[in-house]
Order: structure tokens, then C-alpha cells, then sequence
């Protein structure tokens, strides 16, 4: 006897996020990365409709890094210590789609850059590569609130993620967002009840909830991927039986959660594998947008996601 | 919980004059002001004084329809002022209601059918209100295998245990209760469970707070939906607690808020 499978249809929608406005949008990026916009679980095609693939982001800083694993760094070589150098090697060599820039020199003890000088980076940055860009404080909160609004500024119309939000410290940056035309990250610690809520904040604002990216926070495999892999799954339920509040894409930091454990940086290539490792299992879990480090573990999740669509 | 408002009633003074006078304002307001406090779905009945029903109810669907796309329950005993209801409607519908009588259910399963209209079958008959808990399950399944036999879905049935006032029929409230659990058990996949529930604190002094236990509970017992006024804040918030409670809604802060905007 042939066997039915039981197929689940689901209420609610997740939103679909654009990032990056091209030139019909009056704006200067080359091509637009779409997230989002599934009515079903993960990888589930046949219970709705998947329209995007989760997206991999290239994460760089606007220094160079002091802290990075000697493997890690290799990977990129001289460009690390040019920003712009590092981003060009992304995008032509690497082929990524979408670059997130750590904002890592404005923070108190690593440059104490001025909001000034953190503006005219994003528009050097914005000049010489077309990708769509994610920006990231440094997080110092009261640092970032002056630096994150110049950035937004600095890349007005040009519809970018800008994070990170927290329930603590979320009215300037919803501002500048609501202001510029860009996405908000919404962070929550590993912590459903504060992801919605924060949410609803944010919503309040009047920044609308189809422009709110969550980042559920995740840990490394073997620091507590389980949890946020539970929260998202759980979250996700909850946005397809018809709980708007929730019906965002999740974007991960897989490369920097990845890099600070011990197991990256034991082995050669074992950073790699914990990288990819990490990435995929987010993917079951429902991950929309991955932030990778190493090019090979972004490669190997390329080729990942390429097999898991194949029609 | 599926909540319909039940305040488009010709009973009610105000409606019932804006029925007479043909006042489509009143009524648009009604309809909007419920909606507006989450009702999903809104009762329409032209009351017992309306000496036109037939013209009557497809007077308010018209009126409703023209402000709102939420799905009309359309309630009268009298299945000919139902069809005319049906006939007039664009929006989804609910036909409210047939009892376990068969000549009631031949006429209204295949109208609900035919109109793509889901059901609600109260759980009694000509012979008079169930006094206790088997013959409550008895009128459902009675209501039950009609539908199955007419091939209606299940998911498009609602099943109403009738809910007596309290200062009435207190030695009955706990049997209404279980009936809610035991309905959905009639069937696989089960009928889902409705009442009306402004009945149950007919005549009392405190009113709304009976309302909002007897709500509490009956959720507890899995009901599915309920005839009642949105307009009474601390019930929906009761309501939504409930739920909450229940794990059907994640919880934060604001999540009063949070369900509204759902």
C-alpha cells in the first residue's frame, strides 16, 4: 500500500526582506539578496511554498582584525589589513552576494573611531564594492547609538540590515532606520518571550514588522546550538500558525560564534567544519541569512543549499 | 478562539430601531466597533420583533458586507430567512444554527453545502434542552452522522452544547463544560465546539463576570469558538490569557497587545 504523507498547511507567512536597492530603486547596488517569504517549515516544499534560499553573508570589519585565528586570517592574507581590499576580495574572488561590516573600530578600546569617520568608511565602502551591505555596531551600546545613525545615514535609499536592536537599546537605531529606508536587526539573548516583545517595540515605532530581521543569538556546535536551534523552530511554529510578531527571517552569526570556540582553533580545517557544521544545522532550525567567516566553510554551505534545492 | 460578535441583534434596542429605520450607519458602526475589538466573525439576526425576517436579513448582510469581508454567522431558527441570508452574502458564512431535528438537518446541510457555508448544530431537538450530559452527546452525534453521511467536513462543523443560564441550571454547568471535550471525540477528525455564551449569565447581577469564568473554563475544555461581546475588554483579555496559559500563544510582555495584533 503506497503511503500517505501527511502534509501540514500552515495559516501565516514569513516576510520577505529585500536587501539592497539597485538602480530602479534610484540607489547604487548591483543585484538585491531576497529572504524569507516561506509559508512552511524548513525545507518542507512540499507542504508550502520556498520561494528564497537562505542567504550567505561575507563578514568583514573596518579594521583589521587583532583576535582572528591564524587559519581564519590566512584565508584572506594581506587584505586584512585593508578593508576595502578585503571587501574586493569578497565579492570578486570569494563571489559573495552580500558583505556584513563589523564596525569594529568604532568601539571605546579598539580605535574609538568618530561617528564621522564611520560615515565616510560606509560611503568609501559603498563606492567600491555594489553588493548589498548588513552593518554591524561594535556593540557598545552608547557607542553604537551615535555611529549606527551616521552609518545609516552614510547609506541612505540603499537598503541595507542594520543591527544590532536590543530590548534595552532600540529607539535610535529604529529611528535612523525608520528615517534612511533600511532593515533593523532585532536581537534577543537566546530568548523567545524577548524576541517577540522586542518586536512589538520596535512595531510600536512604526517601523513595520515586515522590515525586522530577528537574531535569535546563536551558540557554536557544542556551545548551546541546541537552544537556539529549539527557540527558532518554536518561533517559527508560532509565525506559521499566524503569530505575526514573530514572522521574520532569522539571521545568524555563524562565522564569529564558530571562531571563538576552542575546537575551531585546535586542528587545521577544523574550524571549517565546525563552521559548516554549525551553518547547516541552523538551516534545519529555519536560518534565512548565515554571516560566515571562513571562505571555504561559505563555499562548502554554498554548495550545501545549491543540493538542498536542486528541484 | 475563533471569536464572533454578538452584538448585530434586533434584540438590542439600538438594532433593532436601525432595522426599522433602515439605518445602515448604525448597524456599519456595530459591525466595525467589534471587528475593531477582535471579533473574527459577527452574528446577524434581525430578532424576534423583525415582522420581515426574509427581507430583513438580507437587508444586514448587504449593510455589513458593504464595510467589512469577515464572515457572517447568520442566525435565525427559521431556515427559509437563513437562505435568503445565504443568498445575499459575498463574505464567507456561518450558518447559526441547526438542531439534531432531522427535517431542520436535511434542509440546512446541503444549504450549508451548497453555499461553501461552515455549520453550527446546537446540541438539541424538539423534544426540548438536554438536562444532562449523555443526551447532550446523543443530539451530537446525532448532528454528527448526518453530516457525514451528507459528506460535510468535519473542520466546517461547530458544535454548540447550549449554554443554560447559571442562576437556572447550576447542576448543569459542569456537564456543559465536559461536552465540550466530549464533541471533538465524536469524530475523527473531530467537529469543533462553539456556544454562545452570554446565556450563561442571563438574569444574574454580575454579569461579566460570569461571562469571563465560565469563557475561562469552557477554554480549558478545548472549545474552539464563541458567540459573545467583543466590547467587553476584560473578557477578551481574559480570554487571551486564558490561551496564553493554555501555551497557544507565545508569551511577552505585551502580549495582550501582541495578540491584537495578530
Amino acid at each position: 500500500m503506497e503511503t500517505q504523507l501527511v502534509l501540514e498547511k500552515w495559516p501565516g507567512v514569513i516576510s520577505t526582506v529585500t536587501i539592497g536597492a539597485d538602480k530602479k530603486d534610484g540607489a547604487s547596488r548591483i543585484n538585491t539578496v531576497k529572504i524569507g517569504g516561506q509559508n512552511s517549515l524548513p525545507l518542507l516544499f512540499k507542504e508550502g511554498d520556498i520561494p528564497n534560499r537562505p542567504a550567505i553573508a561575507f563578514e568583514i570589519w573596518d579594521i583589521p582584525p587583532q583576535d582572528w585565528d591564524e587559519e581564519l586570517a590566512l584565508a584572506y592574507g594581506k587584505v586584512l589589513n585593508d578593508p576595502f581590499a578585503w571587501a574586493d576580495k569578497c565579492v570578486n574572488e570569494f563571489k559573495a552576494q552580500l558583505l556584513c561590516v563589523r564596525m569594529q573600530g568604532t568601539h571605546p578600546d579598539s580605535g574609538n573611531k568618530t561617528p564621522k569617520e564611520a560615515a565616510k568608511f560606509i560611503s568609501t565602502l559603498l563606492s567600491k564594492v555594489k553588493v548589498p551591505l548588513i552593518i554591524i555596531g561594535s556593540g557598545d551600546d552608547a557607542k553604537d547609538n551615535l555611529i549606527l545613525p551616521a552609518c545609516s545615514e552614510a547609506a541612505k535609499g540603499e537598503r541595507c540590515l542594520i543591527g544590532c536592536a536590543v530590548q534595552d537599546n532600540y529607539k535610535t537605531l529604529v529611528a535612523s532606520v525608520l528615517a534612511d529606508g533600511h532593515y533593523i536587526i532585532a536581537e534577543s539573548p537566546i530568548d523567545i518571550n524577548i524576541a517577540k516583545q522586542l518586536n512589538i517595540l520596535i512595531s510600536d515605532m512604526g517601523l513595520s514588522l515586515d522590515r525586522i530581521v530577528i537574531n535569535p543569538t546563536i551558540g557554536a556546535l557544542g556551545y548551546g546550538l541546541e537552544y537556539a536551534y529549539s527557540i527558532m523552530e518554536r518561533a517559527r511554529l508560532a509565525a506559521l500558525s499566524g503569530d505575526k510578531t514573530l514572522a521574520s527571517p532569522f539571521i545568524c552569526f555563524v562565522g564569529q560564534e564558530t571562531w571563538r570556540t576552542k575546537e575551531a582553533k585546535t586542528a587545521p580545517k577544523q574550524g571549517i567544519i565546525w563552521e559548516i557544521i554549525t551553518a547547516t544545522s541552523f538551516i534545519q532550525s529555519g536560518a534565512d541569512l548565515l554571516v560566515m567567516r571562513h571562505p571555504a566553510a561559505a563555499q562548502k554551505l554554498s554548495d550545501y543549499i545549491d543540493t538542498l534545492f536542486k528541484k | 478562539m475563533f471569536i464572533i460578535g454578538e452584538l448585530i441583534n434586533g434584540m438590542y434596542s439600538n438594532i433593532g430601531v436601525a432595522i426599522k429605520e433602515r439605518n445602515k450607519k448604525e448597524i456599519q458602526n456595530c459591525a466595525l466597533t467589534q471587528i475593531a475589538c477582535g471579533a473574527d466573525a459577527l452574528d446577524i439576526n434581525c430578532g424576534p420583533a423583525s415582522g420581515q425576517p426574509l427581507v430583513d436579513m438580507p437587508w444586514l448582510v448587504e449593510v455589513v458586507q458593504e464595510v467589512t469581508d469577515a464572515p457572517l454567522c447568520l442566525d435565525s431558527s427559521k431556515p427559509m430567512v437563513i437562505r435568503e441570508g445565504l443568498k445575499a452574502s459575498r463574505n464567507k458564512t456561518i450558518i447559526n444554527s441547526t438542531t439534531a431535528d432531522e427535517e431542520k438537518l436535511e434542509t440546512l446541510i446541503p444549504l450549508a453545502k451548497k453555499y461553501k457555508s461552515k455549520l453550527i448544530g446546537i446540541a438539541i431537538s424538539a423534544k426540548g434542552i438536554p438536562q444532562n450530559k449523555d443526551q447532550r452527546l446523543e443530539l451530537a452525534v446525532a448532528i454528527v452522522d448526518s453530516c457525514l453521511k451528507e459528506n460535510f467536513p468535519m473542520e466546517d462543523l461547530y458544535l454548540d452544547p447550549i449554554v443554560l443560564p447559571v442562576n437556572v441550571a447550576q447542576a448543569q454547568m459542569k456537564d456543559i463544560l465536559e461536552s465540550i471535550a466530549e464533541f471533538k471525540i465524536i469524530a475523527d477528525p473531530g467537529p469543533k465546539t462553539t456556544l454562545g455564551l452570554s446565556n450563561v449569565s442571563q438574569g444574574t447581577h454580575l454579569r461579566s463576570l460570569i461571562n469571563r469564568t465560565f469563557l475561562t473554563m469552557a477554554v480549558a475544555y478545548g472549545l474552539d469558538s464563541a458567540i459573545l461581546d467583543p466590547k467587553d475588554k476584560e473578557l477578551i483579555d481574559t480570554l487571551i490569557t486564558a490561551e496564553l496559559i493554555l501555551n497557544k500563544n507565545i508569551y511577552c510582555d505585551s502580549y495582550l497587545e501582541a495578540y491584537r495584533k495578530k
